[in-house]
This record gives structure tokens, sequence and C-alpha cells, in this order.
């Protein structure tokens, strides 16, 4: 008889809250609107919705299904498939790892950003300033250009908050935070758009957004954009669905619960590139600069667009710094939701495994996290964190994804895993989702992932030194999977575990 | 704004956000967690 130790999701709601939470990040504010912009406009949204259908939901479904079936994060998760499968439980939460290190030190770049916009510290020239008194961007990785003391500061503030969630467990930690934050960052983006929508040019920078060029979406590569998106995006194949859903009730849905996790972001993304449009098709109109002059790539839209656009608001000096306010506080909350999601993902896997108190297993992941983040603390952070992010997400996340799809579609079978996520769910998968994991998925996957390859051997990443790319990318990527080998050969402190799960059928 | 925006506009909400308020109608009346 399997005794009822393991934490457990208050609710539902809370769940989905948190997932959404973990999914909604830094990257829906700037990638998927500067991803339509480039990718045709409106005609990406096709693209967009497919991959949403054909590879968001599947992957969503496989990744509640198995956490909540086998009640364990990954590592515990591929172990009970087999103990030669754990290590592939411990690869995806080394991302989390290594990922949560500069995702909290851009975390940071935001609180230091909201604390400027109540004066607009950034100056008539955004652009000027983000690049060179705030970050003091150095000559290249391998020129550390000393410590920025000021993000380093705020750094202390996400990783204390960090430890503060987390530590409190599933439903008295990040439940409760995810339950406040999530519907607050929806509202405040409603808010944001709203008035967006009504500043004079916002109408020409949705037709930016919006137009669909459809000679586009004859491109592989567009759809390859949106696959792509979708996954990094909906934040699978690194841990952390698998962790959040190890902490589900027996009677879950995992069918509906993974389409409104999945919707949700979508939402979200789609808002995003609403609110950015509207308020960048001003930035166009007040400044008289064409569109493709005040649009910026990645964080560059948060941190040199806006601010541009926030200085040109009407309203005067208040309006623009409520306005700025609320965008970077927007920035700060949907951060600090994804990253205690990083931090918990490795917590799950680790304290499945080692059974130590949660505060001190806690304290371990925050202490390692704060110390990794000081190097993208430095004047060299930007350089390094876009080589360890690019080598991450292309070879890390994507190649992960993968083999996790084959292993889950092949050797656990989605024959026998089908029953079982349908078993409490009021939307039921049939066969299609068996052909999307097992076929469609993989294919797509593993093009994505030789394309990435072959494009690195072609023209190395950024224009850096091979010396770095090798030190920051391919060493961190290939450190990561030989870390997760040493750790599943760790003993269990408790090999009991191993054959703990829900079965078919039990109430 | 252009009408093919305007179509694309209402494509994205309507599938967006009225795909989620469908599954949140399904979840709110289910018995299930």
């Amino acid at each position: 008889m399997e005794k009822e130790t393991r934490d457990q999701w208050g609710s539902r709601f809370g769940f989905i809250m948190a997932t959404v939470g973990a999914a909604v990040g830094l990257g829906n504010l700037w990638r998927f609107p500067f991803m339509a912009y480039q990718n045709g406009g409106g005609a990406f949204l096709l693209p967009y919705f497919v991959a949403l259908l054909t590879a968001g939901v599947p992957l969503m479904i496989l990744e509640f299904g198995l956490g909540h079936k086998m009640r364990g994060g990954s590592t515990l998760s591929f172990a009970k498939l087999g103990k030669k499968w754990e290590w592939l439980g411990w690869w995806p939460t080394m991302i989390p790892l290594i990922v949560m290190c500069f995702y909290s030190v851009v975390i940071a770049w935001a609180i230091n950003y909201f604390v400027l916009s109540f004066s607009r510290g950034w100056g008539a020239n955004p652009g000027e300033f983000f690049g060179g008194k705030f970050l003091g961007v150095s000559s290249g990785p391998w020129d550390i250009g000393g410590m920025r003391w000021t993000i380093a500061a705020s750094v202390i503030i996400v990783w204390l908050l960090n430890y503060t969630i987390t530590k409190k467990g599933i439903s008295g930690g990040i439940e409760k935070a995810c339950k406040v934050i999530t519907p607050l960052l929806a509202v405040l983006m409603i808010i944001m758009t709203i008035r967006g929508l009504t500043l004079t040019g916002a109408a020409e920078g949705l037709n930016w957004f919006l137009k669909p060029d459809f000679s586009k979406i004859a491109n592989g590569s567009v759809w390859i954009a949106a696959y792509a998106q979708v996954f990094f995006s909906t934040t699978l194949a690194v841990g952390v669905m698998i962790a959040y859903s190890s902490y589900l009730p027996k009677k879950s849905d995992i069918v509906t619960n993974s389409f409104i996790t999945v919707f949700s972001n979508a939402s979200f993304d789609f808002l995003a590139g609403l609110c950015v449009f509207s308020i960048l098709g001003y930035a166009s109109y007040a400044s008289g600069l064409p569109m493709e002059k005040v649009i910026a790539a990645g964080p560059g839209i948060a941190f040199v667009a806006f601010p541009n656009a926030i200085n040109l608001l009407p309203g005067g000096p208040v309006v623009q710094s409520v306005f700025g306010a609320l965008f970077f506080f927007c920035l700060i909350i949907a951060g600090i939701s994804s990253s205690i999601s990083m931090v918990e993902s490795f917590a799950t896997a680790a304290l499945d495994k080692y059974k130590i108190p949660r505060k001190k297993m806690i304290s371990r992941i925050c202490l390692f996290g704060f110390l990794g983040s000081m190097l993208f603390a430095t004047g060299a952070g930007v350089h390094i964190l876009d080589i360890v992010d690019h080598f991450v997400g292309n070879y890390g996340i994507a190649l992960i994804g993968l083999i996790e799809v084959i292993v889950l579609g092949y050797v656990y079978k989605t024959e026998k895993m089908r029953p079982e996520v349908n078993l409490y769910s009021d939307i039921k998968v049939g066969m299609w989702w068996d052909i999307l994991i097992k076929y469609i998925t993989p294919l797509l996957l593993g093009y994505m992932f030789i394309q990435n390859i072959i494009q690195e051997f072609t023209k190395p990443y950024g224009g850096y030194p091979v010396s770095a790319l090798v030190v920051f990318g391919w060493a961190i990527a290939l450190g990561m999977l030989a870390v997760a080998i040493y750790l599943s050969k760790r003993p269990w402190l408790d090999e009991k575990i191993l054959e703990v799960s829900y079965k078919g059928g039990e109430k | 704004m252009e009408t093919s925006a305007i179509i694309m506009l209402v494509f994205g909400l309507t599938l967006l956000y009225g795909g989620l308020a469908a599954l949140i109608t399904i979840a709110a009346k289910s018995k299930n967690k």
C-alpha cells in the first residue's frame, strides 16, 4: 500500500496558473512578436496554429501524462521506465539549471529598468544607454569588463524571491505565488494593450504584425520557425512540466489541462504581439521614423524599443513613468513565475532521488544559481548569455525533445499511455496523438536539429571567437549530458520509490 | 488598418480566445481535477 506523502496542488486552478506561469516568460513578450514580424506577419499565424495543435498540445499531454503517472520529476519518471533511461531524466533538468543563471540576470535588468522608469533614466537615447552605461558591454566574451554592481544587486533580489517561493513547496509556495502572478500579468497586459491600441499609429503598427504575406508560408523555414516558437515557448523538454504534473492528484484531467496550458500560453503570445506592435506603431508615428527603425530583435524590444516608445508617449512624464513601470513590472513577474519553475524542475528531480529536506536542497540550488548569475552580470555577460542561450536552446532542448519523444513513443509506447491520459480527461485523445508523437514530432525535431548543426558548421555563431564558442557553447552543452550521466550512476537513497505510480483505474 | 490584417486579427482572436473560453467552460463543468 502506497503512503501519500508527496506534496500536491491544492486546486486545478492553481496547477494551471503555475504551468501557464512557467510557460509565459520573457520570451513571450519579445520572441513571438518578432518571429511573426520576420516570418510573414499574419500569415505566420497559420503555421503557428498548426504547430500548436500538432506539437505543443501532444507534447504537453506526453509530459503531463508521464509526470502524473509516474508521480515523479523527470529523473524518477524516466528511471521508472528502466534504470538505463535515468540519464535521460537528468538531462532535461540540467537545462533550467544553466538557463536560470542568465534568466535571473535578465529579470534583474527589468528590476533596474522598473526603477529607472520613474525618472526615465535611460535618457533620450535608450539604445546607447542600454549597451553603454547600463550593461557596459565589453569588446567580446573573453573581455570580462568588470562587475555591473547595480545588476548584481538586483540579481540578489531575484534569487531571494526564487528561494522564498520555492522553499515553501508546491501548494504552499509555487501555487500561492502563481495564483496571484499569472492572473495579474494577464490583467496588466490587457491594460497595456488597450492603451497601446488607442494610440495614434497603432493601426499601422498592427499592419506590420498582422498583414499576411502568404508567399512566405510556402517557405519551409517559416514552418520550422513556428514549430520552434511553440516548442521553446511552452517550456517543453526541460523537466518543468513533468515535475509540476507529478504533484497532481490521481483524478486529474491530463488532456484538457494540456490544451488549456498551451492555449493560454499562445494567448499571451498573441496579446504580447498586439501590445508591442501597437506601441511601436505609435513610436514610428511620433518619431517620424519607419517601422524597421523602431523595432529591435530579442531583448532589444524590451530594453531599447520600448523605452524609446515610452519617451514619446503623450500625457507627460507621469503617464510615461507609470506606463514604463507597468511594462517592466510585467517583465519581472513573468520572469519570476518562470524562474521558480526552473528551480523546481531540478529540485523535484533531486529531491525524488536524495530525500534531503526541501529547504536545504533549494538553498543549494539557489546558491549555485546566484553564483552562476554573477558571470552574466559582468560586462561580458551579454556575449556569454548569447552563446549559452544559443547552444542550450538549439542543441540541448531540441535534442532532448527528440530523444524524449522517441523513448516515450517507442519504449514506453503511446498505445499504453493513451488510456492512462484519457482516464479522467473530458477530452479524449485518439490514434492521432500516437501518430503525432511517434512520427511527426520526431521528424520535425530531427529536421530542426540537423538544420541547426549544418548552420553551425557553415558559419560560427554570432561571429564570436571559436574558443568562446567551445567553452561557453559546446563545453556547456556536452557538460550537461556528462553531469546527467554521472548523476544517473549514483545510487538511489530509497529504491522503493521506483515502484510507486498511479495504476490505471485507481481512484 | 488594412482589411487583410483585420481578417488575421479576427482569426487569431477567435481561434485563441474562443478556443480558450471553450476549454475553460469544459473544465468548469467537469468533476475531474
